[in-house]
């Protein structure tokens, strides 16, 4: 691990300004991600500026009947809140079903948006990584394939967004609340993770120094009556090979609202809005749940290791949608 | 008094010897040990544990582990925590290649970090006086023979400090093509030879037996075979994994040289450790009162103790402390070989076994020819006239493979295991009842009686206990909820050896108290405690009398923890050693004159163990669960019935069976070290990525044993627990999957994608 120097910001706009100012400065949540990556010297960042303190531990309502949930609150905070858990069950699960209790007693909601890849090649230095060193190649490609990506990958990356929490955030529409260089703005989750095309360095559209304060999620009835369903290969305490989040409504028999994403397929959450256009205003059975999601599916590119994601994709698919229409 | 030095001094040459034939069989699961006391000395004083409740204790006795309460409060010494004045730390610096030469180094930047106090290469480390051993051999060339090989060391005042000065240190390579695949169409497999221990004793495979066997005419047999199966099972490369990393502490002085150091055992690395640094006998120290866990990994243990010594030697008088990563514990520390193995069975009508054949094609290092017994457990598991087994490696750019939770046995009885089970499913047999019609009157290969073997009892009792007559024989018949539910079985066996090289001191003092003491280790496994009932019993006192010795080896030799053998070796030595002093007080009369009597006794030979066959055995059950749409497989509930002659302490021995059975659950279901045939590097090296079984996949476990003494193959009546708790789980749950599903895996680990 490289030496680095630690600090507390005193305000928002110290810490945004310090940040945006030097390039090898970085914001500091539960670093259950950034230290791991440091003592690897994945990521050697000189400064760190600790943030935990600065942005709300808290969630508020929202205007529109959402809730505005603070970037500072721990992941384990979060999925125990009543709210969530009647309002948007499918957040908690996704939650729950990360890392141990321990990690997500540290980690925080903003550090989990920004998590970077389990991608082996990216966490090992000696390796080529388009996305660790632009240019130097992807060595996961050719490699060992089984946690890549089958959707929206490009040839200089095909490495996952680890996140859960980020799907069910996906599939809910969640709006994060940043502050930086320039301002305050919004941002859509489904609009926060780029596309390897447009260069893997770069995971997402924050510009350097911005802070993520707060992410909101809009009031959304369908997803009293959602789940999120995490395929792995142990039963718990491991990254997700396939993962759905999905909220439903059926009213005489026929699918009205839907609300469907994936983890652990693409650069991103993958919110399925092939699927979901598939599904709405057609029959709640079996086949149609199948062919919403072969639709959703048709533009994945699996690799010889990891092809397997596309028919268990499906499967948890169709078996969610069957069981949010029965009910259980 | 005599010092233990002393004592021991005569038979060190001879035990030199006896200490590489032991070599070849250490491993296994390792464990405790029991030290001072709370407050260690500096110098450790004698390595003791803590004397027994007011019990009287003896064989049997359902005692828990003595050092227990000082594991719980953090009070036991593992190797790294020993308390020292002012150490530094040597941080490893490991090959990025899997195979060339070094071709430059640049130590300056790292050199030029404060607090840095040294940088070891191989242009400036010290010549070895002996460096035969590939593992022990440390920094002697600038050759890589894999990825991930200790290339330097960076010696500093701070272990943070030492870590990133590694990072500074500028290698350059010569990179030579890189061949990591295990295939059998390869046209340079050989046959193994003298891969035991060091290489230096007869015996082809890794504990000494032939490569290969036969018997009868196999191809005969299988084309008079009515039934036949011929199946291919692949097992991955797999890694231990202990808990606490491989650790030491180490000090060089001008007299004495002392070695804290993890090790499943202390005799063999210390002696290989003198051999490897040209030093005078019982100059070097090595104590290893704790082990948190080992599995095989630290058997071998010389490497990270050469490297500790190195490091030592570069500052003299001052500790250096070394503890690997969980990182480079994958390339430094020895895995479970990736085998590919081809079973063919051939039966009559009813189901007897008329041909019988094992050949298995395993990766090993071209570092260091390591070749494990897995066709091992066919020559003796079943009768037929007519047989072979046979065993190639492929000579790969891989770190060195070595002895691992069961090895050889652990993957060979999944091939053959589930092989039975493949010819039951064909023949519309109850695979107990195939089993039980094949079982052998004497050794098949040898014609050996077996000292005592109680399989069919073991299958029956777990057949009852289990409910084993409800299942559905047709696979994929019982369902609940999205589950496919399936129900597998299995054999288990496992050698009972007894390892030669082992001495104890006895020694009684005119108050009746006891004090014995040999180099033995303690893993985990419990010979703190059971060591000492052995000695209770021996002795013919209550064990709050004895106080026991073990894990320096300044005590009288002993072989290592491995091998299934340490109580087998250990404690016939003890009792011998017992023997001796009680004929040693008749001597003087039934008197204990004030000076006290003492003994040092080797362990005996004992015609019976050339007559007969020694080995536990076992019957595993297993239900399993395998989700209709998304493969995921899950096990409810094992059960294991086993033969391990007497128990000698029930508690102990249950907690190594149920370790086992989870080991062998994990094997099945989760661990696989993927290989980078690119590379050549291992590339799922942490916990994030290397899946060991969590909480959340260990079901109910249930542990029986049959409890029947065997009559000749020690004083004790006990055969080996270690190992044989891993044997047959793979296949039992295996089975069982094919039994929910009606898809057979012969591909480990049976993850869900293979179920799809
Ligand atoms: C063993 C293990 C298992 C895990 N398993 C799972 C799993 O199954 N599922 C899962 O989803 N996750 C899992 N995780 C990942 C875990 O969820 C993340 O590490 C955690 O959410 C990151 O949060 P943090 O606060 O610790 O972030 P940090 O490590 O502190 O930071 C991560 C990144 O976010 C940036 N950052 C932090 N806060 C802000 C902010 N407010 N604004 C802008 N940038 C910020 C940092 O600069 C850094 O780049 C696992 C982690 C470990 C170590």
């Amino acid at each position: 691990m490289k030496p680095f120097a630690y600090q507390r910001a005193k305000d928002v706009e110290s810490a945004v300004t310090t940040v945006a100012a030097r390039p090898e400065a970085s914001f500091l949540g539960g670093g259950t991600n950034l230290v791991d990556l440091m003592k690897m010297e994945v990521l050697k960042p000189e400064l760190l500026v600790d943030v935990r303190h600065l942005v709300s531990r808290t969630i508020e309502p929202a205007h529109g009947g959402g809730l505005l949930i603070g970037a500072g609150m721990s992941n384990n905070e979060l999925a125990a809140d009543r709210r969530i858990r009647r309002r948007y069950p499918m957040l908690s699960q996704a939650l729950l079903s990360g890392a141990s209790y321990q990690l997500r007693n540290l980690a925080t909601v903003g550090g989990n948006f920004l998590q970077r890849t389990r991608c082996p090649y990216f966490r090992d230095v000696t390796m080529p990584c388009n996305k660790r060193e632009p240019g130097t190649g992807c060595a996961a490609r050719d490699g060992v394939q089984r946690d890549l990506a089958v959707l929206g990958a490009d040839a200089s990356c095909v490495a996952t967004h680890p996140s859960d929490m980020a799907v069910a955030m996906a599939a809910l529409d969640a709006v994060l609340h940043t502050v930086g260089p320039s301002g305050e703005r919004t941002i859509p989750v489904n609009e926060l993770y780029r596309s390897p095309a447009e260069g893997p360095q770069r995971d997402t559209v924050l510009e350097r120094g911005e802070l993520i304060t707060a992410v909101e999620l809009p009031a959304a009835p369908v997803a009293a009556h959602s789940r999120y369903r995490k395929v792995r290969d142990r039963a718990s305490y491991a990254f997700a090979l396939v993962s759905v989040a999905a909220a439903l409504e059926v009213r005489h028999g026929s699918v009205t609202q839907v609300r469907l994403a994936l983890g652990g397929v693409a650069h991103k959450p993958w919110r399925a809005t092939t699927a979901e256009r598939a599904l709405v205003g057609r029959p709640a059975t079996e086949a149609g749940f199948r062919a919403a999601a072969e639709a959703e599916l048709a533009a994945a590119r699996p690799l010889a290791g990891n092809a397997f994601k596309v028919p268990l994709a499906r499967n948890t698919i169709v078996s969610m949608l069957r069981d949010l229409t029965e009910g259980a | 008094m005599t010092s233990p030095n002393e004592t021991n001094e005569p038979s060190r040459r001879a035990v030199l010897k006896a200490g590489v034939a032991g070599l070849g069989a250490t491993m296994v699961p390792f464990g405790a040990f029991e030290a001072l006391g709370a407050e260690p000395a500096q110098a450790a004083g004698p390595v003791t544990a803590p004397p027994a409740a007011a019990s009287r204790g003896g064989i049997g006795a359902a005692l828990k582990r003595v050092e227990g309460p000082l594991k719980v409060r953090g009070a036991a010494t593992y190797a790294f925590e020993w308390p020292v004045e002012k150490p530094a730390y040597l941080y490893p610096l490991l090959s990025t290649i899997a195979s060339g030469r070094v071709t430059s180094v640049d130590t300056r930047a790292a050199l030029a970090e404060p607090g840095v106090l040294g940088v070891l290469t191989h242009l400036n480390a010290p010549r070895l006086a002996w460096a035969d051993e590939p593992e022990v051999a440390l920094l002697q060339s600038d050759r890589v023979a894999y990825h991930g090989q200790i290339v330097g060391a960076v010696i500093a005042d701070g272990i943070e400090t030492a870590r990133y000065a590694a990072g500074l240190v500028k290698l350059e390579y010569a990179a030579e093509p890189v061949d990591v695949d295990l295939r059998t169409d390869r046209d340079d497999l050989r046959k193994p030879q003298h891969a035991q221990g060091f290489g230096q004793l007869p015996g082809d495979l890794m504990n000494g037996a032939p490569a290969d066997t036969s018997a009868g005419d196999f191809a005969a047999g299988l084309a008079s075979a009515v039934h036949r199966v011929d199946a291919t099972y692949t097992t991955p490369v797999q890694h231990h994994n202990p808990m606490e990393p491989h650790a030491a502490v180490a000090t060089w002085t001008d007299d004495e040289i002392t070695l804290y150091c993890g090790s499943q055992g202390v005799s063999t690395p210390q002696e290989l450790l003198t051999r490897a640094f040209g030093l005078e006998a019982g100059r070097l120290r090595l104590i290893s009162p704790y082990v948190g866990g080992a599995f095989g990994s630290k058997d071998f243990s010389a490497l990270w103790g050469t490297l500790a010594l190195m490091g030592a030697r570069l500052v003299p008088g001052r500790p250096v402390k070394l503890s690997f990563t969980r990182q480079q514990m994958f390339t430094l520390v020895g895995h479970r070989p990736a085998a590919i193995q081809r079973v063919r069975l051939g039966a009559d009508a009813r189901g007897r076994l008329v041909a019988i054949s094992h050949d298995a094609v395993q990766e090993t290092a071209k570092a260091k020819q390591y070749a494990e017994q897995t066709v091992q457990a066919s020559r003796s598991m079943y009768a037929a006239p007519n047989r072979r087994t046979s065993t190639r490696i492929a000579l790969l750019d891989v770190p060195i493979p070595t002895i691992m939770r069961g090895p050889g046995e652990a993957t060979g009885m999944f091939a053959l295991e589930s092989a039975m089970d493949e010819l039951a499913e064909k023949m519309g047999l109850d695979p107990i009842e195939l089993r039980l019609l094949n079982e052998p009157q004497t050794h098949p290969e040898t014609g050996q009686p077996f000292s005592s073997r109680h399989l069919k009892q073991c299958f029956e009792e777990g057949a009852r206990r289990f409910g084993w007559k409800n299942r559905a024989r047709k696979p994929r018949t019982r369902r609940k909820d999205g589950w496919l539910i399936g129900t597998g079985v299995a054999a288990a066996t496992y050698p009972s050896p007894r390892l030669p090289g082992s001495t104890a001191f006895a020694r009684v003092d005119r108050d009746g108290r006891y004090t014995v003491r040999i180099a033995a280790a303690d893993i985990g496994t419990g010979t703190w405690t059971t060591l000492a009932q052995i000695a209770a019993e021996a002795l013919g006192v209550p064990q709050n009398r004895v106080t026991l010795q073990i894990g320096d080896s300044s005590y009288p030799r002993a072989s290592s923890g491995g091998f299934s053998s340490g109580m087998n070796s250990w404690g016939t030595t003890v009792y011998e050693a017992a023997r001796a002093l009680h004929a040693a007080v008749d001597e003087h009369g039934g008197k204990v004159p004030p000076e006290g009597i003492e003994v040092t006794v080797g362990m005996p030979d004992d015609p019976r163990l050339r007559q007969y066959e020694f080995g536990s055995y076992g019957a595993q059950f297993a239900e399993v669960r395998v989700h209709e749409d998304t493969g995921e497989i899950r096990v409810p509930r094992l059960l294991g019935v086993f033969d391990v002659g007497r128990v000698i302490n029930p508690v102990t021995a249950r907690s190594q069976l149920l370790g086992g059975m989870t080991w062998g659950l994990s094997m099945t279901l989760h661990e696989e070290t993927a290989l980078d045939h690119r590379y050549g590097h291992f590339v799922n090296n942490d916990f994030g990525g290397y899946h060991i079984a969590a909480n959340a996949d260990v079901g109910s476990i249930e542990v029986h044993f049959l409890d029947v003494r065997d009559p000749h193959i020690n004083p004790m009546g006990s055969k080996g627990a270690g190992e044989i708790g891993i044997i047959g789980t793979a296949a039992a749950i295996a089975n069982g999957a094919y039994n929910a599903t009606g898809v057979r895996v012969r591909d480990l680990p049976l993850t869900l994608d293979k179920f799809l």
